[in-house]
Formats: structure tokens, sequence, C-alpha cells
């Protein structure tokens, strides 16, 4: 490698420290008595961006565990880091910052290359456990110097690349801290609720984006509004109804209130009493309320953003999966139909994946199978966008009678001879502009579209650490069903959610993969089906292209 | 007349009427007993036979029914799609092995409607126990909306809606409550 631009030596000031990336790997910039230094930028002993910390006569206090390193050696100072960081050599060439990733400072500074920086083992042997891990956090120590217990955490992806995923990914809390902050307050569009949820002017719901609870409402002008369930005063979660209509949002504890468009609109007492007390002359209403969130709504499907760097919702989702999403939401007013709510003790991307991974479908769903709704041989698509974020699982419907013999010996669900006593259950009203008579619809990061023949729902993941999530369903109509139309989509129902024919064994599988991760830790899964697509859209069923294409997509937003 | 009416014979009737009460809340609160036991036996066959042909055997949230919201967790509109889900469970859903309690108290018999069904409510508590865990979880806790008929004399269950206050469902509802 060479010397790369890493930032202008404008934004550097004296005793202060920036974070920056050159390529995938995150550096930090200091600048002490006028010098230049850079190293890594993740702190050695947690996934701790070190720009956030506190320089100090020399030293760099990690901001989350207050781990203390030498600036200019690297050198771990104090605990809990036990390694050291790696540094970088710098040059300065007029305004650039320049650095090279593959010479250490202290080589550089000292022309003399015997004398490695005391602490800095020279072994040439120490290497990154993974490739093209740019955010790995450090090196492993050279195991003849025996040092004592590490507890160092190395996010390196395995070196077989994506076909392989570390446990680390669904089981660390610094992992799952990173994902709020880079996934869902990213520039993500996360679904919140459905418009026909919010007929009137004054309803709301309470919502979450990624884990943080915020409420949607509607204004008097008819507009959509999204911001955190947070008062502005004392942190109160002061929405506490699951819906409801309102003039205005009034905390609880303090009587501060809110307008429906998310405003702080009163302070009791703001002047005092009898000209005593009360809050400063200079206080203005206009600088404090809750966090308001970027709105975008499609079709009668409300999304909200933390970033106003997010693309437009159309180009959020691409063409074709824009296509389905159309294909379900089809214009016609929808028609709330209800809600469940359940846990799922498993980490939220297993199920992400688990719509992007047709290949269980045929094998874990043996009512499917029986009932020829999905068998291995059905016409069916994996589609991927082109980022990986988003993914269609789509199925034609059969007759079961086309499954081969060779098939069924494969899929030790199938059974032969079952029928239903009422078979309305399975029957598919085509009402939808689509050849499929299944789609599932991830839409990254919190949202799954459930058209499954005629039951429509929606599936709103609200993360709750590494090993659980709550599942929010809405069901919908549409405003034009019969009474009969209704009951059909009620009778189709019981094949999803927490007590559905297949929701139950999607929701255990999922349980299942966590406890084995929790129990027997730190490996990793095999996710190596159909290796002649790398990553992305596939025909076949057997197949985890789409995930792999999911985890390229994850890296990417993580730098990891 | 009521003026003209013998005492005792009032006091009869009163007690007559008390004693038919007793007798049927008895019979309902045995029958809500034996309900209880063939789900807590997973005993699926048994369970079925306790609903009329045209039964409706549906589970939703309170926050739904409240609302008047239709969308339940278990949707059954008749017999055969009770037979359909108790054969779903047996021989095709997979799901970890579990033990389940019910406990039915609290019942009230509500009286009887035009066509001589009778109404009743009941609350129950559903415990569950994973063999990997010490503890028996409060898996639901609702009340069960019912509607019974009799049939060749015995009580059937016409409507059972399963009312449930615990909105969130600890990963899923495996067995019927």
């Amino acid at each position: 490698m060479a010397w790369q631009k890493a930032a202008a030596l404008s934004e550097l000031s004296e005793g202060g420290v920036i974070g920056v990336h050159v390529g995938a790997t995150p550096i930090a910039l200091y600048q002490l008595d006028g010098v230049v230094y850079a190293t890594h930028g993740i702190c050695t002993h947690a996934m701790a961006i070190l720009a956030d910390g506190f320089v100090e006569d020399g030293k760099i206090e990690c901001p989350l565990h207050q781990a203390l390193f030498d600036i200019k050696s690297g050198k771990a100072l104090s605990g809990p880091a036990t390694e050291d960081l790696r540094t970088f050599a710098v040059k300065i060439d007029g305004d650039d910052v320049l650095i090279d990733l593959d010479v250490a400072a202290a080589s550089e500074v000292t022309a003399a290359p015997a004398a490695p920086n005391a602490g800095t083992p020279a072994s040439d042997t120490a290497r990154p456990r993974g490739a093209s891990n740019g955010g790995a956090a450090s090196e492993m120590q050279d195991p003849a110097m025996s040092a004592p217990l590490s507890i160092t955490k190395h996010y390196a992806w395995p070196a077989e690349g994506l076909s392989r995923i570390p446990d680390w990914v669904y089981t660390d809390q610094t992992i799952y801290e990173r994902e709020v902050d880079k996934i869902f307050h990213g520039p993500t569009w996360n679904f919140v609720a459905l418009e026909c949820e919010l007929p009137k002017s004054g309803d709301f719901v309470r919502s979450n984006v990624g884990p943080t609870p915020v409420v949607v409402s509607r204004a008097n002008d008819g507009s959509i509004h999204v911001f955190e369930n947070r008062c502005a005063h004392r942190a109160a979660e002061f929405c506490r109804e699951l819906s409801g209509n309102v003039s205005e949002f009034v905390c609880p504890y303090h009587q501060w209130s809110y307008d429906l468009k998310g405003n702080l609109a009163g302070v009791p007492f703001c002047r005092g009493v009898a000209g005593k007390g009360g809050m400063p002359a200079d206080f203005e209403t206009a600088e404090h309320g809750p966090r308001r969130l970027k709105v975008a709504s499609h079709r009668g499907v409300v999304f909200a953003s933390y970033s106003d760097q997010v693309e437009p919702f159309a180009d959020y989702l691409g063409p074709e999966v824009l296509r389905e999403f159309e294909a379900t939401f089809d214009g016609r007013p929808l028609k709330l139909l209800g809600h469940y709510r359940h846990t799922l003790p498993g980490n939220w991307k297993l199920y992400h994946e688990n719509l992007r991974d047709p290949y269980h479908a045929t094998l874990l769903h043996t009512f499917l199978v029986t009932f020829g709704l999905l068998v291995a041989g059905n016409k069916s698509l994996m589609l991927m966008d082109p980022k990986g974020r988003h993914g269609v699982m789509a199925s034609a419907k059969s007759d079961g009678k086309s499954v081969t013999a060779d098939a069924k010996k494969e899929m030790r669900a199938y059974k032969e001879n079952m029928t239903l006593a009422d078979p309305r259950m399975m029957t598919f009203f085509p009402e939808f502009d689509s050849p499929w008579s299944v789609t599932m619809s991830t839409i990254w990061p919190n949202l799954i579209i459930q058209r499954e023949m005629n039951t429509l729902g929606i599936r709103h993941i609200v993360p709750n650490g590494p090993h659980e999530f709550i599942m929010k369903w809405t069901m919908f109509g549409f405003a034009g069903d019969d009474e009969e139309m209704t009951r059909h989509r009620l009778r189709q129902g019981n094949l999803m959610g927490p007590a559905g024919f297949l929701g139950i064994e999607d929701n255990e599988a999922i349980k299942f993969v966590q406890d084995g991760m929790q129990r027997v830790p730190d490996k990793e899964h095999l996710v190596m089906l159909d290796p002649a697509v790398a990553a992305g859209s596939s025909e076949s069923l057997i197949s985890e292209a789409a995930i792999r294409a999911m985890y390229q997509h994850w890296r990417a937003e993580m730098g990891l | 007349m009521v003026a003209t009416m013998p005492r005792a014979a009032t006091t009869e009737d009163a007690r007559a009427a008390k004693l038919e009460a007793m007798l049927l809340h008895h019979e309902i609160e045995t029958f809500n007993t034996r309900y209880a036991a063939a789900l807590d036996e997973q005993r699926l066959d048994d369970w079925i036979g306790m609903f009329t042909d045209d039964a409706l055997y549906v589970v939703v949230s309170r926050e739904n029914f409240d609302r008047g919201l239709p969308a339940g967790l278990i949707y059954c509109e008749n017999k055969a799609m009770i037979r359909d889900r108790a054969f779903a469970l047996k021989e095709t859903t997979m799901f970890a092995p579990r033990y389940l309690r019910h406990l039915i108290g609290n019942l009230a018999v509500l009286g009887e409607d035009q066509r001589g069904s009778i109404k009743a409510t009941a609350n129950y508590v559903l415990m569950q126990v994973l063999f990997d865990r010490p503890d028996a979880k409060l898996h639901q806790v609702g009340v069960y909306r019912d509607l019974f008929r009799r049939e060749g004399g015995e009580l059937k269950l016409a409507e059972r809606r399963c009312v449930y206050d615990s909105l969130l469902i600890d990963n899923a509802m495996c067995l019927p409550v």
C-alpha cells in the first residue's frame, strides 16, 4: 500500500481527535504539539470509536470503558484494554494528511527498523483472524508472549467469506448497539404504522424505530408525524396507550404538553409563580422538543427515518422490490383487522434470514408441503434488491400432485393422503396483479410484508438486545372486502402468527438457533448453498445466496 | 298476582330455581375441568369432541376484542376447522415438547338466550413448562366468553372466544387454550 489521504490538516485542532475512514479502515487522527499522529480508530477492548474519546497528556481515553492508550506508540496503558493499538505512519503534504496503512508510526519516525515500539509485538506472524476486516479491532497476541487472559473481542469475519457467519453477529451486545446506531438510526426507512390505523386527525399509534419508542400521529392538517416518545423535560415515555385519539400529548409527570406534530407546546409555571421560580427568561419551547423523524408514506404504509440523508422511499426499495410492494398495496384503501404481538428469543436478523431462506420452507413446514403451497419444484423466486437490503420470497401455488417421487423422498416432511376437513383455508382467490400466490417481502431493516395467498399482514420487528425481539403484527384487508372475504382472510390467518401452523415452526426454529449459539458459543454458521450465485437473487429454492447478499450489505453498513 | 301467592310456594320456587342454577353452574364447572384436563394431557381428539358441529372457537387479544377488531391467533368457524387444527398440531407442526396447565375459575353463568344457549364466562390462567427451564411460566391469562348448547342432554361449546390479556405472547402458542 501507499500513502493515502486521510483528512485535511485544517480539520484537526491542537489536542483534538477526529475519526476518519481510509478505505474501510477506521482511523483516529490526533494533533499533539503540532504533530499529527494516527492510530486504528477502534478500541482493542470493545467496539468503541476512539474519536469519541478524550485526549489528555498524549493519551487517548476510550469513551466506552475508559481504556487508555499512548497516542504516539499505541501502547495500552491501563485496562480494560490489554492489546496495543495499531499506529500508522503519517505524512503532511500541503493541507493533506496522508497515512500509510501498512507502516506503523514508529518505523517512520525512527529510521532504524530494528527497534519496534515497546509493547508492540514485532512478530510478523501476528495477523487478523479473517480477511477483509476493516473494522476488526486488533491483531492477535503472539502466543509466545504468554500474555495474561485477554478479554479483547475480535470482530473478524471468517476467512472463508460470506459462506460463514460468525456467532458474534447474533450474540454480541456491542454489535447490537452499533446496529441500533448505524442501521435503525441510520439512513434507513423504518416501518412505523399503516395509515388506516390513523384515519382521523388526533389519531395516534405507539410504535418503535428499532428499539426506540416513537409516537405516530396525524395532525389537524392531515399530515403524519413521528417523534420520540420521550419527554424533553425528564425523559418520561409519556404516551402509554397502544393507540387512541387525543388533541395533544401531555406528559403525566409535570404536564409538559406536545402538539400533534411533536412540538413542545406548554411548560407549566414556565414563568414561575408570583415572579419567583420558573424557567430561565431565555427558555424557548421551540428549542426543546422530542426528536422528530423524517416521514414517508407510500400506498398507506408509513415509514420514518432518523437520517436526513436517506434516499427517497421509492429509490430505497429499488424498482423490483417496489413492484412487489405495489402488487400488494395496489391502491385499494386498507382495512385494519387487528394486531398480535409476541416476543421471540432470537436475534432480530434471524427473522430476515428465515424469509431469505427458501430452503427451510420445503423442509420445516410440512403443512405447506402437504397442501401444495410450496414444494421443491414449484415455480418460485428469491428476489433481492441489488444492494442486498430487501428481499422477496415468491412462489406460485400448485396442487401437490406435481411432486415427483424423488422430491418426496428428500422431503421427510411430505405426508401422503392428508386432507383438511375444511379445505377452504387453502383456497386462493387471485386478487393481485402478480404471477405469485405467495410473496414474503423483507424490507430492511424492520418490516416484513406477508401476502400469503389472501391473508395479509405486516410484521414489525422491534429489537430488544441481541438475544430477543418483539414482533408486532398488523393484519389487514381492503375496504371493499365483503364479509365473506374478511372471513376468508381470517381463516387463512391460521397459517401465520405465533399460533399459526407455519408461524409456530419459524418462531421455534429461530429460538433453537439462538439457544444453540448461547449454549455452544463462539462458532460460526454455514450458508454455502447455491455457490453458483455468490450473493443475490436466485431462481432455486435450494439457495442461501439471499442471506449472503444480506450480510454483504450488513457488513458495509456496520463497517465490519 | 304476587299478592295472592302463598308464601311457602314462593320460597319453594325460589329454592328450586336456585338449585337449578347451582346444578347448571356445577355442570359447566365440571365441563371446564374436563376441558382443561383434555388440553393439559394433550388429548386433542377429546378436546374436539367438546364442541358442536357449528362451533366458533377463536383466540383473540383483549386489545382487538375491545376495539371490535376480528383478527385472532386462532380462528375456527366450525368443528371441521377445530379438527384440522388438532390434526395439524399432532401431525405436521414442529415445536419443542412442553407441558401446559390450565386453571379455570371465576365461572359466571349469565343466563340463556332465546335459542336456549347458555351464556357464561370464566377466567383462565395457562402455565407453560419447557423441559430445559426450571420455571412454570405464565403463558397466557384471559377470559373464556362462552355459549353452551345441549346436544343429547350433554353440554357442548357452541362458541368459545378466548380473550387474552397478556398481549405479548412468549414466542409461540403451540397448543390451544
